[in-house]
């Protein structure tokens, strides 16, 4: 099989680090080899972050590409629209309705773009889900990113047993069934 | 079957450890090499600590090393600069037990002051120095680090950088080896740097060089890959992986040992191959060398030396095209902020309001450079704040810096900042200088430290006051204060840069990110009593905004509930609720 290439993006704290990783433990269950490129220091202090899972037969480069990527996971519109490039024309891209503003909108310096969802879906396909809305429902918004996951895990594959059992591996053990449940609402979109 | 697991490059370089028999590490904690002692610090087999600063790091495992067992240091590319004073001594006095010293360097500033290579400094130490491309090789070369250094009597640099201490990959496991303590022996000649010994040792030193360049076609670390021989690539660490993506027919010669270079194994595949390239991020190492042989060879002529590499990037010079990229949106740059409830926003919101200039240190604080708090001037390495005001003061004379203090973090005062305020007692400085306390280790992601009452094992230990510290070194006005206390700090540093007395203003309060630290109430904006003057905007919290209407709005899951906002606003639209 040709490698799989995913990102994953969004603000510093969001939660995004630990999306990848479970993606990548799955991969790695399935028997995959796998890389993931992460990002720590200050740049996690509420800045743009960037992810990349990569798994297939074998993998060299952690990163991928411009124009490479399969699946663009999104935290955040304008995170959405900052990567977009990076996604295949045919790729798809997940994206939670948030806005974080950045410091450079907050002072004045840009403005937050408008209708930043009709452009990413105009030049890619794209599934939106309300993240938080979904986690809010559900009693924690700290779910937010298994509600991404579960939205997202029909486009990387594997099957539901499969993301379930690393997710109950990766998270803390009090947060099991919340996580679950907020995979699933995040897979089945509601 | 041995055990597959995922791994992220710094926690294979643990676990190499870890297996490697290793019983004694020590570190500062640095972006990107911080991971490595949290995660040895799980394995009981291994005494591992924070120091206070590198340099004590490599002294503590040069002790364990003499004394005969295994040791570690880490630290990141800038960390070396505070180490090489007892490294470029350790390569003349050799090991006992092996000793590694693990450097990870910064291509392209994820989190950084500078970009240097410590392949340079290696080179002028004489230190031997491995580079792995993955998880995998990361252990693997860890363990093979211990090996040549016991071999050839010296310490060894695993030299990674920031793709590799932070990307994951599949690492195998295996058992840890115990491996029996050396016999200590007194050696004058070995161990004592005096002029005497040391000019043998500088022999010695030269003559294991010359050695290791023979040897080292045989190390298993090198790899050749011949296949196609038109076109070769030279390379090493995390630009292979880039080489193999972009040119996967190309022959390659990997190089695992890049100082010394194995120079037969480079004329052999020169021999072999009509056209080569040298792959290595930052600075021209290995192609200098190889050119200085009288090999034709390009490298830095296409590629840069700066940032990191990739295999586009890589493509891309070679083949002289450009990757088209024609759908890149032009959006607004989101740079990392201070986090909201961050006691240091409180600090700068108060040096802005008095207009006064910071000179800065390394942290999360830096970020208080840009806007709209607009207060660092200046940062340079870690501990340079206090002695930077110093020099002001010495150049410009004390009245220049009335409106000057420097600013630094806990964790970087016992670093180095502790020597600078030494030279501003003795040389009778009248400046300020702020201590940011947030009781930990910030931007490296919440480290121990002398003063926090925990070692880097979780256990209980003296914490060192820092007000008690400064005050028995002889500053004559030592303050400590509530960091959210912003009238109070605004009264004192006013105070105190007004004044001809030596002062140290401990403003303290815990990190917002640090567990359970979050207040019990959130912010909340009445927006019928805003009147959109934006002075709540210009403490810069990401939890503020401003809506279509000029109004503002709180984002009741970013904020923390530290308030500080609610002192800049003068019409009270903002009130504390319960969360």
């Amino acid at each position: 099989m040709k490698n799989l290439n995913i990102m994953v993006v969004g603000v510093g704290g969001q939660g995004t680090l630990l999306t990848s990783r479970i993606i990548g433990k799955t991969a790695l269950n399935d028997g995959f080899d796998v890389k993931l490129s992460e990002v720590h220091g200050m740049a996690q202090r509420g800045g743009s972050v960037v992810t990349f899972v990569r798994f297939g037969e074998k993998v060299f480069e952690p990163v991928v590409e411009e124009g490479d990527v399969d699946v663009l996971i999104a935290f955040e519109r304008l995170e959405a629209l900052r990567y977009l490039h990076y996604l295949k024309k045919d790729g798809v891209l997940i994206v939670n309705d948030c806005r974080i503003d950045p410091m450079t909108v907050v002072t004045g310096v840009a403005k937050y773009p408008e209708n930043i969802l009709d452009e990413v879906s105009s030049k890619r396909k794209t599934v939106v889900i309300d993240g938080l809305d979904i986690a809010k429902k559900l009693g924690n918004s700290k779910v937010l990113n298994s509600v991404v996951l579960g939205a997202s895990a029909k486009y990387i594959g594997f099957s539901e047993d499969e993301w379930l059992d690393v997710l109950t591996k990766t998270v803390p053990p009090k947060t099991i069934d919340i996580n679950k449940q907020a995979f699933l609402a995040g897979k089945n979109g509601k | 079957m041995k055990d597959k697991i995922i791994m992220l490059g710094n926690e294979a370089i643990a676990r190499g450890v870890y297996e490697a028999g290793v019983k004694v590490s020590s570190a500062y904690p640095g972006t990107p090499s911080t991971e490595i002692s949290e995660n040895l610090a799980k394995y009981p087999e291994v005494y591992c600590e924070w120091a206070p600063n590198e340099k004590v790091a490599l002294e503590v495992a040069i002790g364990a090393s003499y004394s005969g067992v295994r040791s570690l240091a880490c630290m990141k590319h800038v960390g070396l600069n505070v180490a090489s004073d007892p490294l470029y001594t350790f390569a003349y006095t050799g090991v006992n037990g092996g000793s590694v010293i693990v450097v990870a360097d910064d291509p392209g500033l994820a989190s950084s002051q500078n970009e240097q290579d410590t392949r340079m400094i290696a080179r002028s130490a004489h230190v031997p120095v491995l580079e792995p491309s993955d998880s995998m090789e990361a252990k693997e070369f860890t363990k093979f680090a211990f090996e040549l250094s016991e071999k050839y009597d010296t310490p060894v640099i695993l030299r990674t950088t920031t793709k590799l201490s932070h990307s994951q990959g599949i690492v195998e496991l295996c058992d840890r080896v115990e491996v029996e303590d050396k016999v200590y022996e007194r050696n004058v000649k070995k161990h004592v740097m005096m002029p005497g010994s040391a000019i043998g040792r500088h022999l010695v030193v030269e003559d294991r060089e010359n050695r290791m360049a023979i040897d080292g076609e045989k190390f298993p670390v090198n790899k050749v890959e011949l296949s196609d021989t038109k076109i070769g690539f030279i390379t090493s660490g995390i630009p292979y992986l880039y080489v193999k993506e972009a040119f996967p027919n190309a022959s390659v010669l990997k190089l695992g040992l890049v100082n010394p270079l194995p120079k037969k194994l480079i004329d052999d595949f020169m021999s072999k191959v009509e056209k080569v390239y040298v792959v290595e991020e930052l600075e021209p190492v290995i192609e200098e060398q190889v050119k200085s042989w009288g090999y034709t060879v390009i490298g830095k002529e296409i590629f840069t030396k700066q940032g990191e590499y990739s295999a586009n990037l890589i493509k891309n010079a070679i083949l002289g095209v450009k990757s088209q990229c024609e759908d890149r949106a032009t959006v607004p740059a989101r740079p990392p902020i201070l986090c909201p409830g961050c006691p240091h926003r409180s600090v700068f919101s108060v040096l802005n309001s008095l207009k006064i200039h910071a000179a800065g240190d390394i942290g999360c604080y830096t970020l208080g450079a840009v806007a709209p708090l607009n207060v660092i001037d200046t940062t340079v390495c870690m501990g340079a704040s206090i002695s930077t005001l110093h020099g002001i003061e010495k150049a410009k004379g004390k009245d220049y810096i009335k409106n000057w203090v420097a600013v630094i973090g806990d964790s970087t005062f016992l670093h180095t900042g502790i020597n600078s305020l030494v030279n501003m007692v003795y040389n009778k400085s009248t400046g300020t200088v702020l201590i940011l306390d947030n009781r930990t280790t910030g931007m490296t992601g919440h480290q121990e430290h002398a003063a926090t009452g925990k070692t880097l094992k979780g256990e209980e230990t003296y914490a060192i006051d820092l007000a008690n510290l400064c005050s028995s070194i002889g500053v004559p006005n030592v303050i400590t204060i509530d960091a959210f206390d912003v009238d109070g700090l605004k009264k004192t540093i006013k105070e105190s840069v007004a004044s001809d007395v030596l002062t140290v203003i401990i403003a303290k309060a815990p990190c917002a990110l640090l567990k359970g630290n979050k207040f019990p109430y959130v912010c909340k904006a009445e927006s019928d009593k805003c009147k959109k003057c934006g002075m709540c905007l210009k403490i810069g919290c990401p939890a503020i905004t401003k809506q279509d209407d000029g109004t503002i709005k709180i984002d009741e899951t970013m904020c923390n509930g530290c308030g500080l906002c609610i002192n800049y606003c003068k019409f009270n639209a903002i009130n504390k609720v319960e969360r």
